[in-house]
């Protein structure tokens, strides 16, 4: 809790509100990445020129650069992750730091020990910066703001909360291939209430400026007050589709089936899946991307995904220098705080 | 040990006889044996012991209808001592506990033995509440009668919401045979599912699993229509939600024998706190928006609501210390009540007079118990209070062990000076002059 005293009211006045903005040293610049929520369109842009000029080093012989030598990045993953984990370790290795790789599922929090402890314990073994995958929303606030004051934490996706450095490497690959964002209507299909990816999605095509968010889902996976998200709510691809220059198709989680969110992976992909039949009223030149991994025959057509139009390989490939970009921001913020 | 207490030019406010007025108390063997003029003469009494109440308020001693000692089975959260003492220094002279311990007061064996040792601590007095089925597990009726001859004057399920409705309607109709009067937590359990936030804009920003004020709704719909069909007198416990607010007023329109709580935080905070993931202000039922928040003020203004209560829940620190979805939920809440209380005063939504009267008597008369009230003979249960102290509530100096309060270090208004049960001084701020 803040020395700061509380306003006794509700809602409550900006002095409170003001302590949200933990992410950001006392020059506005990135100490943690923990959301998109509540950075600049500035900041944003920061984030994409950064690793804009990082993408070049992977193509390079040695794809080295020694920005972040003599520091050690711990990888801590409390979730299943391959793709997220592996381009951290990779961008942490390309510019020159030290990484530590952590599967926690099956570590010491089973153990009974609190994270609180696990990370103190890190922390005490003079690793500089966390990268954190956790089930629990908050979870890298909760790190950030009560754990490891001094210790960049970079989210790489907490619960149903926030997944940034996804945000920011789609940003990246829409304004690879559009070259800015006014005017853009993007489509984000599937499930939305669950979805990390969405929210941080959403918050960062809002901040750029793009003309338009839509999301396309049946009502049991709309958020509740979808209309406070800024978004434009369809319920079929048909209308939803029309006219759109960008599609993110979503994940669907196989139990989403079980939990009565949906009756079967058929009826889903008939309504929702994105396939030829529909792309059609798009733009002809929209994109379409994943945050993988992908099922295929379910929220996606294996034509589609690897069609001309697909730009999903692009995205893993720009990952590694939007999360080069994020490393580096954050642990200059966090030195120069 | 003495016995007569002379409590001198206190603003007295007595909400049963409408009374507010600066003037002395004369205390003997427990009991009020003078009210100014009336009773004993002043200049007849032998004091034992003087307090000077310049300036100060005197009230019927408060009656909390929620409130956990923790004890037993979770003592490094609170354990009786601890609290009842927090319960004292706080204004109470009474508490009522939910029967959610570990193991729950769901035999008589528990309840004598809660009901002994807050006894033996001497800081107020108590009310149970047993469990209604073993182990709270909603299947297996709990020895109700004997829970009743062991001092329960009703019974609950706290909040694990029992599913089935036979087996709930069975409950109510046994416990009905024995008078009990049914506490409800009205949240259903399927649509709360695993949620710690209320439903709405801030849990979708936040990405928290959220509880519907539908929850709350749609158990306490069902609550209703059983308890009109067994004919059994019920309690809301800790509303939140506006529609809530409604349905019970409805119910008592209907003339139903329905009445209902609110905690004091729940009048004051929205969802809106959790922005950043204050664990702080993380409860069951949530905090929940703007609008629940008026429709709760409305209820205690229009007095659909009766009673305020603190909904006390010291939790350890390392239950607060973690990823929000994984904290325990509750308040360490007793120490701050007063002044949460008169804030709804100075803010104009309560007077002083109701402000008491839904802290002592209206508590006093859910519970069945003729207390909460300042008259010749009876009995010495009081508050005394300083409704213009400023104070800082510090970790250190909470009296509570759960130090989980979301108004650390912030600057509050009203301080309890002396609490008595029954003519003994259980908290004193000050020695009192002989």
């Amino acid at each position: 809790m803040t020395k700061e005293s509380l306003p006794l009211s509700s809602p409550p006045t900006d002095a409170f509100k003001k302590s949200t903005q933990l992410q950001l040293n006392s020059q506005g610049q990135l100490r943690h990445f923990l959301s998109i929520n509540g950075l600049s369109k500035e900041l944003l842009t920061e984030i994409l020129d950064t690793a804009d000029s990082f993408v070049s080093v992977g193509d390079k012989t040695v794809k080295n650069v020694p920005l972040l030598r003599g520091i050690t990045v711990a990888n801590l993953f409390f979730e299943h992750s391959t793709r997220t984990r592996t381009t951290f370790e990779l961008a942490a290795k390309r510019l020159s730091a030290d990484v530590l790789n952590i599967n926690i599922s099956t570590s010491a929090t089973s153990k009974g020990e609190s994270l609180k402890d696990m990370l103190q314990n890190l922390e005490a073994m003079a690793c500089d910066m966390f990268v954190i995958r956790h089930a629990d929303s908050g979870a890298a606030h909760f790190i950030a703001q009560h754990v490891c004051p001094d210790i960049a934490v970079i989210n790489a996706g907490d619960g149903s909360h926030e997944h940034p450095t996804q945000a920011m490497l789609d940003m990246l690959t829409i304004r690879h291939h559009k070259n800015n964002f006014e005017g853009l209507k993007v489509a984000i299909i599937g499930d939305v209430l669950h979805s990390r990816v969405a929210r941080s999605e959403i918050l960062a095509l809002n901040t750029l400026g793009v003309e338009e968010v839509r999301i396309i889902c049946p009502n049991t996976l709309l958020p509740h007050d979808a209309d406070s998200l800024n978004v434009k709510v369809f319920r079929d691809l048909d209308s939803g589709l029309e006219d759109v220059d960008v599609i993110t198709t979503l994940r669907l989680q196989k139990e989403r089936m079980n939990s009565a969110f949906l009756p079967s992976e058929q009826e889903f992909y008939n309504n929702y899946g994105l396939k030829r039949s529909v792309l059609s009223r798009a733009k002809p030149d929209a994109l379409i991307m994943h945050p993988g991994p992908m099922n295929r025959g379910v929220e996606i057509e294996s034509e589609v995904a690897d069609g001309a139009q697909s730009v999903i390989l692009d995205q893993v490939h720009f990952g590694v220098a939007v999360r080069m970009a994020v490393l580096s921001m954050a642990m200059s913020g966090q030195t120069t705080a | 040990m003495s016995n007569r207490i002379h409590i001198k030019q206190g603003r007295v406010i007595d909400p049963a006889s409408i009374t507010d007025k600066i003037t002395d108390l004369f205390i003997d063997q427990g009991k009020i044996v003078g009210i100014g003029e009336s009773g004993v003469s002043s200049a007849g009494f032998q004091a034992d012991q003087t307090i000077n109440a310049t300036g100060l308020i005197v009230v019927p001693g408060f009656i909390d209808l929620s409130c956990r000692l923790r004890e037993p089975g979770q003592t490094h959260k609170g354990d009786i001592n601890s609290e009842t003492a927090t319960a004292a220094a706080s204004g109470f002279t009474r508490i009522c506990c939910p029967p959610d311990t570990t193991p729950p007061i769901d035999t008589a064996a528990i309840a004598t033995m809660i009901q002994e040792k807050v006894t033996a601590a001497g800081f107020c007095k108590v009310s149970l509440l047993g469990a209604m089925t073993k182990g709270l597990d909603g299947k297996q009726l709990s020895e109700m009668h004997a829970l009743k001859e062991a001092g329960c004057i009703g019974v609950s399920n706290a909040w694990q919401s029992i599913a089935n409705n036979q087996t709930l309607r069975q409950c109510l109709e046994y416990a009905s045979t024995f008078d009990l009067i049914y506490f409800s937590n009205p949240l259903d359990n399927s649509l709360a599912n695993k949620g710690c936030a209320h439903e709405g804009a801030i849990a979708t920003r936040l990405g928290l699993p959220s509880i519907p004020a539908l929850a709350e709704v749609v158990a306490l719909s069902r609550d209703i229509l059983l308890a009109e069909q067994v004919g059994i007198r019920m309690h809301f416990c800790q509303l939140s939600s506006a529609k809530a607010v409604k349905m019970v007023a409805d119910a008592q329109r209907s003339g139903l024998p329905v009445t209902a709580d609110v905690s004091a935080h729940q009048l004051m905070f929205t969802d809106e706190y959790l922005d950043n993931y204050q664990s702080l202000f993380h409860l069951r039922p949530p905090l929940r928006s703007l609008e629940d928040l008026d429709g709760l003020r409305t209820g205690i203004k229009n007095n659909t609501i009766a009673a305020i209560c603190s909904d006390h829940q010291p939790h350890e620190p390392a239950a607060k210390m973690a990823p929000f979805p994984a904290t325990e939920p509750g308040i360490s809440a007793l120490e701050t009540l007063l002044p949460l209380a008169l804030n709804l005063v100075n803010d104009g939504q309560l007077s002083l007079m109701t402000m008491i009267e839904k802290l002592s008597l209206a508590p006093a008369k859910i519970l069945g118990v003729n207390e909460g009230k300042i008259y010749l003979n009876g009995s010495a249960d009081l508050c005394i209070f300083n409704p213009d102290k400023q104070w800082t509530l510090e970790a250190d100096s909470m009296l509570s062990k759960g130090k989980n309060s979301p108004l650390l270090n912030q600057r509050l208004t009203g301080q309890v000076q002396y609490t008595l049960v029954e003519g003994e001084l259980s908290f004193s701020k000050n020695e009192p002059g002989s």
